[in-house]
């Protein structure tokens, strides 16, 4: 089965620096942030893949690539075989365009406070020309919603209830791919399993593919099939959920499960793993990760690794085996 | 302090007007004793300027009408020669004071309301794009209202003004003065508006729901018209009325110099400045009346934005 | 407890006159806080943790305020406490830790500057005995060469180190109590673990008691020893974590548990609560909690629920789960 998004030698640099004069004045350099570094992975149709990582990792930025809202700086990314940064077919991007959509973080902030929720919702569609007719009501009551609520603004709804809104949104256009970022991180626990729930629902209907992006490791192991781990910019492990969870190989995805707190870990005395992130501006030589793990040796210092396959995961480390 | 913020509740939806009156905007309003007096001034003033020729007692600017012999008559008393009586006085071409005024603050306030108008006009579309767009357009755009902003709002509008009335022929001076006076007040002001859009602007482009529209391949002149200056309207809003007090202040400031609406049209800058010719020879009122009102006028409008820029910001209620 | 708690509070009620009616975000909540203890206080966004630890240490924002109820500190009423002598208690014998680091501390001082002077304001110390105390403060909480930071600004610390000097700065007066809200809610895995850690070290080793705010029960399970529900302004169950977290009685508490994604569960659909916490200004005549629950009765529609007083029973609900009949069957 060919892959529904492809994503190949993903680099996306920012520039971040100073204006000229201060640059001149202070003598400093131009200061580039690697947000995204030669990443490469698949997402199969009809599955769950999931990018986790903690800040400046660079899963949102990755997901924003794929979307087609930052340019990327080297790579390509291909959706349903067709690379949107090269195409120039413009019925073959718009009917790619159709096919993505987006659930974002923070439901306050993802519908416009003037908008009637109807005109939110059919706003893909509308943009595009198509009927609206019944639309965002069919939709509110698809996401558990009324038909009603189509006349109200998103003022009137709590947090839960809006990032079902941008779900029906987002279900407008009739997508085949909904690239999630952190869509529950902002709601509260009881209202989370609510929209999991959902979301897993809404998959199996349509036969949707998510592209899943959480720093939450507990959220990704329930809905994800695949796992990417992200650190610093860079892919450090993939595999899938099963054999992340009982195995991974990479030492930065065992601190990770070992640091995220457990409900079932009453008073656990953990040993915190050691460290912070580095600074994304001049992050360390060779591996990444090397000053904080506790397996590295010399190369690590040196040589960047490359991801490798050991068994059915993909794994950037010297060490691993 | 979110966990407090508590809405209408949703059970039965209560009737519009019911709605409106109960909703934070007008109860903050009918709780403000301040902003409801204003109101009340401010939409006085303005009937009276609209309707000033059905109210007005005299024509004033009807030379058949005028009696030179009313020539200084003080208020509140009938004349000496002709016994004919003015609430307000008359002034040395024997016009009622009451219905100059009417008529001024006519002219006044169309000049002030036109000029804000243009200013918003221009400084909305400029601090949009601006905002939006950023790179060169934005920098040329703040740069120059930068310039803009070195010199005094009342200079510029004087350089208009007066490259203006060079370039119209003598013949048509009169007629033109109030739209050059408009163009004048409106070019000096538009910076504050297109610095405060653009500052609304660079909040709002990065939420989450302009990157959905951006997402969904909507042009970035409706992603700006459609979803982004409905939500930067509100400081607009409060920065018009202020403007408002301003361009009417501007416009008496110019007409009192002389380089704004001419004597055959006075607006209220125009009669303190003919009033104050007679101020120190004890014919007070033509120049009190007049300057009473500007300052009323200003005062309320001024009040009514101060309270309008509390009653929209959300942090404050 | 045969020892005063260090800090005690009966009956607290947080009131918010608006002009659509009284709300009460904070209604007759009772706990107490043993020195070296940890009292998690967890709810969803909404139900008052917050405004709880703010009106413990005075921090309410008018037109809030507390209308009855009492805050004792080591058997001390300070509830009443306003100005000057509030201000004092506040740094000398109550620290806060807020969930932004950066908005705690002061932008334009060093830190050495800000530690030595809230030291020198509450000890009665000389001013190179505070910049000795604050670097060993900055060393306590884990800052490598601590002697070397004193001359840094705020901006110049990472996230995770900055939330130290924050806690540093709750701990350099030698507090009795410290309000924690959400100090972890803003960091990273990784560096959340470590303040984890550095907060229940500091806290047994200084035997100070702490009252930690958040919504994440995960946090909650690893650090807490003792831990209170809180639901639309109520206490909705207090005791013990093992025994809240594991055998909860109030069925908010049992859903929630349920509703997060355990790894253990695997991709099992996750139990929901139906709904979402009602707003304050439109409370159910019932238990707060009675709309969402699936063992509501008709008394749990009609009668508010039974407030928690601190000696009787655990769950503030009238049909606990897990009670002591099902406990001995079990057993």
């Amino acid at each position: 089965m060919s892959p529904i998004i492809k994503v190949e030698n993903l680099t996306r640099i920012f520039d971040v620096s100073k204006p000229w004069l201060n640059r001149v004045i202070e003598r400093q350099p131009r200061a580039l942030l690697t947000a995204v570094s030669e990443v490469s992975f698949e997402v199969p149709e009809n599955s769950v893949y999931a990018l986790v990582g903690e800040s400046g990792s660079g899963k949102s930025t990755i997901g924003k690539i794929i979307v087609g809202l930052e340019p990327p700086t080297q790579g390509m990314v291909e959706i349903e075989g067709v690379d949107l940064a090269s195409e120039t077919d413009a019925k073959k991007i718009d009917a790619v365009r159709a096919d993505i959509q987006m659930i974002f973080q923070d439901p306050y902030a993802s519908l416009n406070p003037r908008w009637r929720v109807r005109d939110i919702i059919a706003e893909p569609v509308a943009a595009r020309g198509g009927k609206t007719d019944g639309l965002a009501e069919r939709l509110l009551e698809q996401v558990g919603l009324s038909a009603q609520d189509a006349n109200k603004y998103p003022h009137e709804f709590s947090g839960g209830q809006r990032q079902r809104i941008c779900i029906a949104r987002a279900l407008s256009s009739e997508p085949r791919i909904i690239v999630c970022d952190e869509p529950t991180s902002a709601l509260d626990v009881s209202v989370q399993s609510q929209v999991l729930n959902l979301m897993s629902d809404l998959r199996e209907e349509f036969g949707l593919t998510y592209l899943f992006i959480s720093h939450d490791l507990t959220v990704v192991h329930h809905m994800a099939d695949v796992i990417g781990v992200l650190y610093l910019g860079r892919l450090v492990e993939e595999a899938t959920r099963d054999a992340l969870f009982s195995d991974p190989k990479h030492p930065y995805t065992r601190m990770l499960f070992d640091a995220a707190p457990r409900m079932d870990a009453y008073g656990r005395e953990v040993d915190p793993p050691k460290g912070e992130i580095p600074d994304a501006i001049n992050p360390p030589p060779g591996c990444a990760f090397h000053p904080r793990c506790p397996l590295a040796v010399e190369r690590c210092r040196t040589e960047r690794p490359e991801m490798r396959r050991i068994g059915d995961t993909r794994v950037a480390c010297h060490m691993a085996e | 302090m979110t966990e407090t913020r508590i809405e209408t509740p949703a059970a039965p939806r209560p009737s519009r007007p019911r709605r409106v009156w109960e909703s934070d905007f007008i109860w903050s309003f009918r709780h403000s004793p301040v902003a409801v007096v204003s109101f009340v001034v401010v939409l006085l003033m303005m009937l009276g300027a609209l309707f000033a020729p059905l109210i007005a007692p005299h024509d004033p600017f009807n030379p058949a009408t005028l009696n030179l012999m009313n020539g200084f008559t003080p208020p509140g008393e009938a004349n000496q020669f002709t016994g004919e009586f003015f609430v307000l006085g008359t002034d040395d071409q024997g016009r009622d004071v009451f219905s100059t005024i009417l008529f001024g603050m006519r002219i006044s306030l169309f000049v002030g309301l036109s000029a804000v108008f243009l200013a918003m006009l221009i400084g909305v579309t400029v601090g949009l794009m601006a905002g939006y767009l950023g790179g060169w357009t934005e920098t040329l755009i703040m740069r120059l209202a930068d310039v803009q902003l070195t010199f005094p709002a009342i200079l510029v509008a004087m350089l208009i003004f007066g490259i203006a009335k060079g370039i119209t022929p003598p013949e048509h001076r009169d007629a033109m003065a109030i739209w050059v006076l408009i163009l004048a007040i409106g070019l000096s002001d538009w910076v504050q508006f297109a610095r405060v859009v653009r500052g609304a602007t660079l909040v709002e482009k990065n939420k989450e729901y302009v990157q959905a529209a951006r997402l969904i391949g909507r042009t970035p002149f409706s992603i700006m018209l459609r979803h982004i200056l409905p939500n930067v309207l509100n400081p607009v809003l409060v920065i018009a009325t202020i403007s408002l007090a301003l361009a009417i202040i501007a416009e008496a400031t110019l007409s009192f110099l002389g380089v704004g609406a001419p004597p055959t049209k006075p607006s209220l800058g125009t009669l303190i400045r003919i009033g104050q010719e007679f101020m120190f020879s004890g014919e007070w009122w033509i120049l009190f009346f007049p300057a009473a009102t500007l300052l009323a006028l200003a005062l309320s409008i001024n009040l009514l934005g101060d309270w309008l820029r509390d009653a929209l910001n959300p942090r404050l209620r | 407890m045969i020892n005063t708690p260090v800090l005690s509070v009966r009956d607290l009620v947080v009131e918010i006159p608006t002009r659509h009616g009284v709300l009460r975000p904070v209604d007759h909540v009772s706990y107490d806080i043993a020195a070296g203890e940890i009292l998690g206080v967890v709810g969803e966004s909404g139900a008052g943790k917050s405004m709880t630890g703010n009106a413990v240490i005075g921090l309410l924002d008018p037109p809030a305020r507390i209308t009855s109820g009492e805050v004792l500190l080591s058997g001390q009423p300070v509830h009443s406490l306003r100005g000057e002598a509030l201000r004092r208690l506040r740094g000398k014998r109550m620290g806060m830790i807020f969930q932004d680091p950066l908005t705690s501390l002061n932008p334009l001082l060093t830190v050495g500057d800000q530690l030595a002077e809230t030291i020198i304001e509450h000890l009665d110390v000389s001013q190179s005995e505070a910049r000795r105390r604050a670097v060993a403060a900055l060393d306590e909480v884990g800052i490598p060469a601590a002697s070397q930071r004193m001359g840094s600004y705020p901006h110049e610390f990472s996230g995770g180190m900055r939330q130290r000097v924050v806690i540093a700065l709750a701990l350099c007066a030698e507090p009795d109590l410290v309000i924690a809200d959400e100090p972890t809610t803003a960091l990273d895995v990784s560096v959340q673990a470590q303040i984890i850690v550095l907060l229940k070290r500091l806290c047994r080793e200084r035997g100070v008691a702490v009252m930690l705010v958040t919504h994440d029960m995960g946090v909650i399970a690893e650090a807490a020893d003792r831990v209170a529900v809180m639901y639309a302004g109520r206490l909705a169950e207090l005791g013990p974590v093992r025994e809240v977290l594991g055998r909860a009685r109030h069925p908010y508490t049992a859903g929630l548990m349920a509703s997060t994604p355990l790894a253990s569960q695997g991709r099992a659909r996750l139990r929901q609560i139906p709904g979402a916490m009602p707003r304050l200004g439109n409370l159910p005549p019932g238990c707060a909690f009675s709309p969402r629950c699936d063992r509501a009765q008709a008394q749990c529609h009609e009668e508010p629920g039974p407030t928690l007083k601190r000696c009787d029973g655990r769950a503030a609900c009238w049909f606990p789960l897990n009670t002591d009949a099902t406990e001995e069957a079990e057993a």
